[in-house]
C-alpha cells in the first residue's frame, strides 16, 4: 500500500515540476534573461577562439582608435581591440560569481540549518554574530576582509564574497527551517531515533530547497554586482584580465577622450546583471506560486 | 608605513611605538577601552591625527550626499510604486517593475559612469567631480552633488517602487477597501484615505533598511566622483593599511546603520496606531 501511495506522490511531484518548467518557458522575461546569459556563457567558454583579435596580447599599432568597421568598439590606449575584450570579458566573472554563490549557499545553508534546528545557545550566539555582520554594508565588509587577507587573487575574491554572503543566506534558511521544524514529520523522525544530522539534511533540507534556490539565484546577481564593484575600486580582479570591470577601472580616467573603452564594457556588465535578475525573478515567481 | 626598504630595527621600533608588537587580544581590549572613553585612537598615516578629526568631515559630506539622494528617490519611488500598483498587471505596471528592478541591480559605478558620460561630457551640463572648491555656495554644492545623488537614486528607485507597489496591491485587495467602496465613497477618497495610508507603512521600513545599503553604495560612487566622504575614506584607509582609521570607519558605518534603523522603528511606531496601542497595553 505504501508503494502505491509513494508512486502516485512521486508522479504528482513530477507533474508539478513539469508544470513549473512550462510556466518558466512561457515567461518572456525568463526567455530574454536566459538568452543573454547563454550568450555570455558561450563567449566565456569559447573565449579567444571567437574574438576577432587577441583580447590580451594583440597590440596593434592603432592606439585609442574610435569605433570603426575594422574595430567595432574601437581600440584602447595599448591598441587592444575593445570588441574582442568585451567578448572575452565575461570569463572571470562567470567563474567567480557562481563559485562564490555556491560556496556561500553551502556554508549559509549549513549555518541556517544548525541555528534553525537546534535553537538555544548555538542559535543565539551565531544569530547575534550574523546580525552584527549584516549591520556593515557589503562592500565595506568586503574591502575590510580583502585588506586583512592581503591577497587579491581570483580565489581570494571568491572566498571573500562567499564569506560576506553566507550570513544573509543563513538568515533566510534559518527562517525557513523554523517553520519546518515544528511539523509532524520532523517530530516523527526524531521519535524514530534518527540522529539530528540525518533529520536536518535528509528530512528538513529537501523541504526548504525552494527558498534556498530562490535565495541562491538572487545572490548570484549580487555576487556579480559585488565582484564588479570590488574590481572597479581596485580590490578585486587585476589587469591584464580582460574582465569588464578591470577594463573600466583601467580606462575611466580617460572617459572624456575615449568613451568607447568604458561605455561598452559598462553596457556588458549591465546586460549580464539584468539578465541574471530577470532569470531569478521569474524562477522566484514560479516557485512561490 | 615605513616603505619596503625599512630596516628591521626601524620596523620593531615602529611596532613598539604603536603597540602593534603586543598580542592581538591585548590590542583589542585596549581598543575597546578607548571606544568606551570615546577615544577611537590616532590615524597611522602621518601626521597621525586623531581619527575622529578625519571621520567627522567625511561623515558630514556623506550625509549631504545621502540626504540629497533620498530627497530625489523617495518621491519618485513612491509615485512610481503607487502608479504601478493602481494599474496592477497592465503594461505600465510590468514596465515600471521590470525597469525599476533592472536599474536596481546594475552596479552604481556603471550607472554613474553613464551619467557622467551623458550629462557632463556629452551635454556639458554638470561637473564631472563631486568635490567643490572650498567655500563654495549651496547652489554650487548642489550642482556638484547632482550626478552622484542621481546615480544612487537610480539604484534605490526599484526597491522603493517595488515595496510601495506591493503595499498598494495588498491594500486594494483588503476588506476595508471593499467596505469603503461599498459605503459609496468616491474612488479618489478611497485611494487617498484608505489605500495609500496603509500602503505606505512597509515603504517606510524599507527606506530605512536601504540606508545601510546606501553607505555601501557610497564607496563606489564617492570613489568615482572623487568625493571626500565616509566611503572614500574607508577605501583610502584600506589602501594605505591605516588599520585604526579603517576599524573606526567601519565602526562608525555600523553605528550609523543602527541609529537609522532605530529612528525608522520609532517613526514606524508613531505612524502606525496598531503598534502604538500594542506598546501602551
Amino acid at each position: 500500500m505504501t508503494s502505491v501511495a509513494a508512486v502516485s506522490e512521486r508522479s504528482e511531484a513530477r507533474v508539478a515540476r513539469r508544470e513549473r518548467l512550462r510556466l518558466l518557458l512561457r515567461s518572456p522575461s525568463f526567455l530574454i534573461g536566459a538568452g543573454v546569459l547563454l550568450f555570455w556563457l558561450t563567449c566565456a567558454l569559447l573565449g579567444s577562439r571567437i574574438t576577432p583579435y587577441d583580447p590580451i596580447f594583440d597590440q596593434t599599432s592603432d592606439l585609442s582608435q574610435r569605433p570603426s568597421t575594422e574595430h567595432w568598439f574601437g581600440t584602447d590606449r595599448l591598441g587592444r581591440d575593445v570588441f574582442s575584450r568585451v567578448l572575452a570579458g565575461s570569463r572571470d566573472i562567470l567563474l567567480i560569481a557562481p563559485a562564490a554563490t555556491l560556496l556561500a549557499t553551502i556554508f549559509g545553508t549549513t549555518l541556517g540549518l544548525i541555528t534553525g534546528y537546534f535553537r538555544g545557545i548555538a542559535d543565539d550566539t551565531i544569530s547575534r554574530v550574523i546580525d552584527a555582520v549584516l549591520a556593515i554594508p557589503l562592500i565595506v565588509l568586503a574591502v575590510t576582509v580583502v585588506t586583512s587577507v592581503g591577497s587579491r587573487s581570483a580565489w581570494a575574491v571568491t572566498v571573500v564574497i562567499a564569506i560576506v554572503f553566507s550570513p544573509i543566506i543563513a538568515r533566510t534558511v534559518r527562517a525557513a527551517v523554523l517553520g519546518e521544524a515544528q511539523l509532524d514529520y520532523v517530530e516523527a523522525a526524531r521519535l524514530r531515533g534518527e540522529r539530528s544530522h540525518y533529520v536536518m539534511f535528509a528530512e528538513v533540507l529537501p523541504n526548504v530547497m525552494p527558498p534556498i534556490l530562490v535565495e541562491a539565484t538572487i545572490r548570484l546577481g549580487y555576487a556579480i554586482f559585488a565582484v564588479a564593484t570590488l574590481t572597479f575600486i581596485g580590490f578585486g580582479l587585476q589587469p591584464p584580465s580582460p574582465d569588464w570591470a578591470v577594463q573600466i577601472s583601467d580606462n575611466w580616467q580617460f572617459l572624456a577622450e575615449q568613451w568607447w573603452t568604458v561605455l561598452f564594457p559598462a553596457i556588458a556588465i549591465a546586460s549580464l546583471v539584468v539578465a541574471v535578475n530577470l532569470v531569478s525573478d521569474s524562477v522566484q515567481q514560479v516557485l512561490e506560486r | 608605513m615605513l616603505g619596503p626598504y625599512a630596516t628591521e630595527e626601524a620596523v620593531a621600533a615602529y611596532n613598539h611605538e604603536h603597540g602593534t608588537d603586543r598580542p592581538a587580544v591585548v590590542q583589542y581590549v585596549d581598543w575597546l577601552r578607548g571606544i568606551v572613553r570615546g577615544d577611537l585612537g590616532n590615524s597611522l598615516a602621518p601626521p597621525e591625527p586623531p581619527v575622529w578629526d578625519v571621520i567627522e568631515p567625511a561623515l558630514v559630506n556623506s550625509m549631504k550626499l545621502a540626504v540629497f539622494a533620498f530627497l530625489i528617490v523617495v518621491p519618485f519611488g513612491i509615485l512610481g510604486g503607487v502608479f504601478a500598483g493602481l494599474r496592477v498587471g497592465r503594461p505600465t505596471d510590468r514596465g515600471i517593475t521590470v525597469v525599476g528592478l533592472s536599474l536596481a541591480v546594475v552596479p552604481e559605478f556603471v550607472t554613474g559612469l553613464v551619467l557622467i558620460l551623458v550629462f557632463s561630457i556629452w551635454l556639458g551640463w554638470l561637473p564631472v567631480t563631486a568635490q567643490w572648491e572650498p567655500g563654495a555656495g549651496a547652489l554650487t554644492q548642489v550642482r556638484h552633488l547632482a550626478l552622484p545623488a542621481m546615480a544612487l537614486a537610480i539604484v534605490l528607485f526599484g526597491y522603493i517602487a517595488r515595496i510601495t507597489r506591493a503595499g498598494v496591491v495588498e491594500a486594494l485587495d483588503a476588506d476595508y477597501t471593499r467596505t469603503a467602496y461599498l459605503k459609496g465613497l468616491p474612488r479618489n477618497t478611497v485611494i487617498s484615505r484608505h489605500v495609500l495610508r496603509n500602503a505606505l507603512m512597509p515603504t517606510i521600513a524599507v527606506i530605512a533598511t536601504q540606508v545601510g545599503y546606501l553607505v555601501g553604495g557610497l564607496v563606489a560612487i564617492e570613489y568615482l566622483f572623487n568625493y571626500q566622504g565616509l566611503g572614500l575614506m574607508v577605501l583610502q584607509a584600506a589602501q594605505q593599511k591605516d588599520f585604526t582609521l579603517l576599524t573606526a570607519g567601519v565602526l562608525v558605518v555600523g553605528v550609523v546603520y543602527l541609529v537609522v534603523t532605530l529612528i525608522a522603528d520609532i517613526a514606524f511606531a508613531l505612524l502606525n496606531p496598531r503598534i502604538r496601542f500594542q506598546a501602551a497595553e
